[in-house]
């Protein structure tokens, strides 16, 4: 206590005369059509993007996928999208989840000026299922993208808990600058995103 | 050793300062490119500027509003006066724990505090777990750069030290197959600690939140595997609403690299089921620095590393040839405020060029402050001899016209007559990479009364 009260103190005896707040209003972009928008920066920050007019669709994309189709443990938080083969619930401890290869993650929503996607994991058995398997899936609804990181803001609610905007697979430049993805979370994103569009390219129903 | 002394060992290797030079201009195009595609860059900058402004003029009610909220959240908050208390804190949590191996994710402040030889000489185990931080650990260096540790290592001689340290094969020298290897390695140790370390990036005070972001995923790894989860941050890091979030994470990607926002962008509020949560806020000259008038506008840096990038001195100079292990223009402002007779070069290792200011995502009036530091090194008589005598000779000579004059002939006669070698000697350091310019044959003063008349 003597510690935070001298801290406290000190900063007290330093800080300047009060300057007000200047708010945020009056920031911001605006896109014509920030679904299509989001999906472009969604491939720009190193994820692929799958879109689909309903989620039975974008399981049917995602099942055609490599990441998919060469995975043998896969989770899934999202009813109906990945044919699950593993129950992250039914672990107790997370680092059993290490060896996991794929899991499908639903997005509260999607931001078009970045491509990244609010995943809200309170609800989640385990924190580490975005970061720890070896491939990740988003599902984004297109209804849910908003232009900017304002936007995005004025929507969220910050409860107890955990929650993050995912802006792509993991990556380092670290090595000379030389991209390199997969460095210690997924080694690819992909988002579905789902609705907004009549039908998925080169998937048939 | 000053700046100019170790910057001289530095550029010894034209062809590796060159190399050096060429990578972080590399990654200011980068954000350049980055910064071009946002419409409202200039007002974004001025608005992160204000809010900090803002912050720091009412740090301790916000720095309170903080600590109870992240209270409330289920965090448990310390607080540190300096280096010292901070590493004492954190091994008193880990000792406690019986922890043994620590995961820590990027954090300057835990390299300010010396952290990591701390815990080791008390028997845990530190792992870096950023990529390039665990280069620089497994090859016994600080970070060189904030943002991109082993930004001075070369691809073949990090394959050496992994070959070394990680057993990869010998000759191995390509990025991906590098990463992939300390991938391997480090998810090992991220299966096997008992705690994660992390730094914060902004603390909310409405929400008793902290937020921390990686392109790796480290961080992430880091705590949401072990039970316990550290955090340790400096005080300047809080800000007062979520919706200013925007702001800075619209700002901080785009400046450091380029990338409209890092891979990951994690929100902690509270621990996560079943784990703990300590938050320890760090003092260790903060306070002070917030104390010092105009210069308090450094603690509004969000440490994306786009001074150094564009700083032509730090790129062909290197991270090393600062006396602080902040290098750059930032650097160079906040160490004179902590000890200015150990840091009295850094304000000089600039070119007062002003870039540093421009690409500042907080509007840091970088290259203001350091000559305002020149400055004081001067009034408090700290500056080097030779350049004591060089700056009386110049107030001497500035000061009487007929002296300048007098001086102005003297030396266009000199640049005449005297042999290179004794030109080389009077010129100082100036003429060591390049040719003096041919004497002019009249003054400036002279050519305009010959065709103009009196002036």
């Amino acid at each position: 206590m003597a510690s935070r009260d001298e801290v406290l103190r000190a900063v007290r005896r330093g800080q300047p005369a009060l300057v007000e707040h200047p708010g945020t209003a009056g920031l911001g972009v605006r896109f014509p059509d920030p679904v299509a928008r989001f999906a472009e920066v969604v491939v720009e920050v190193g994820s692929a993007c799958v879109r689909a007019p309903d989620l039975a669709a974008a399981d049917r994309a995602l099942r055609l996928l490599p990441v998919h189709r060469d995975a043998r443990r896969i989770a899934s938080l999202v009813p109906g999208v990945g044919g699950a083969t593993f129950d992250p619930g039914a672990v107790a401890d997370p680092h059993q989840l290490d060896g996991l290869d794929l899991c499908i993650l639903p997005a509260e929503l999607g931001v078009a000026e970045n491509g990244a996607a609010w995943i809200d994991v309170r609800n989640f058995p385990h924190q580490a299922l975005f970061v720890i398997p070896e491939h990740v899936a988003v599902v984004v609804r297109a209804d849910s993208v908003v232009h900017d990181m304002h936007q995005a803001y004025e929507r969220l609610r910050h409860a107890k808990g955990f929650a993050l905007f995912l802006g792509g697979p993991s990556k380092t430049a670290d090595i000379e600058q030389a991209l390199v993805i997969g460095a210690h979370g997924a080694r690819s994103c992909t988002v579905l995103l789902v609705g907004g569009v009549e039908s998925t390219p080169g998937v048939r129903p | 050793m000053g700046h100019a002394e170790s910057a001289a060992l530095f550029v010894r290797d034209g062809a590796r300062a060159h190399w050096h030079d060429q990578a972080g201009w590399w990654v200011r195009q980068r954000r350049d490119a980055g910064a071009k595609a946002v419409p409202d860059w200039e007002d974004l900058r001025e608005r992160a500027e204000a809010i900090k402004a803002h912050a720091l003029s009412n740090l301790a009610g916000y720095l309170e509003e903080f600590e109870a909220n992240a209270t409330r959240l289920g965090a448990v908050v310390h607080w540190a006066r300096d280096a010292e208390e901070h590493n004492r804190i954190v091994h008193g949590l880990l000792a406690e724990r019986g922890v043994k191996l620590v995961v820590k994710s990027k954090s300057m402040l835990t390299e300010e505090c010396g952290l990591n030889p701390y815990l080791e000489a008390r028997g845990i185990e530190v792992a870096d777990t950023d990529l390039g931080e665990r280069i620089v650990q497994l090859n016994h260096q600080p970070p060189s750069h904030i943002v991109i540790p082993a930004i001075h290592m070369k691809r073949e001689e990090i394959g050496e030290l992994f070959h070394r340290t990680l057993g990869t094969p010998a000759g191995l020298a390509d990025p991906q197959a590098l990463t992939e290897a300390a991938r391997q390695d480090l998810r090992r140790r991220f299966l096997s600690a008992q705690a994660g370390i992390t730094g914060v990036n902004f603390a909310v005070a409405e929400t008793g939140g902290i937020v921390v972001v990686t392109n790796e995923g480290n961080a992430d790894m880091g705590t949401s595997l072990p039970p316990l989860h550290v955090a340790s941050m400096g005080i300047e890091k809080v800000i007062p609403r979520a919706k200013d979030l925007a702001v800075f994470l619209r700002l901080l990607a785009r400046s450091a690299v380029g990338q409209p926002i890092s891979s990951y962008t994690s929100h902690f509020h509270g621990p996560r089921k079943g784990g703990e949560m300590h938050v320890v806020i760090v003092d260790n000259g903060r306070s002070s620095l917030l104390g010092q008038g105009g210069f308090r506008r450094a603690l509004a840096c969000i440490r994306c590393g786009a001074c150094l990038n564009t700083c032509p001195v730090y790129r062909r100079s290197g991270g090393y040839s600062y006396t602080w292990l902040i290098p750059g223009p930032i650097g160079s402002v906040l160490a004179p405020a902590r000890d200015l007779a150990a840091h009295a070069s850094l304000p000089f290792a600039s070119s007062l060029c002003g870039s540093c200011s421009d690409v500042c995502p907080v509007r840091i009036d970088l290259h203001h402050q350091l000559l305002a530091w020149r400055r004081e090194v001067a009034a408090r008589g700290l500056l080097p001899a030779g350049k004591r005598t060089a700056m009386r000779l110049a107030s001497l000579v500035l000061r009487y016209a007929w002296l300048y004059r007098l001086a102005g002939r003297a030396a266009r006669l000199a640049m005449r007559v005297l042999p290179r070698p004794v030109l080389g000697w009077l010129s100082g350091g100036w003429s060591r990479q390049r040719e003096l310019p041919p004497a002019p044959e009249a003054s400036f003063r002279e050519l305009y009364r010959r065709t103009r008349g009196q002036p």
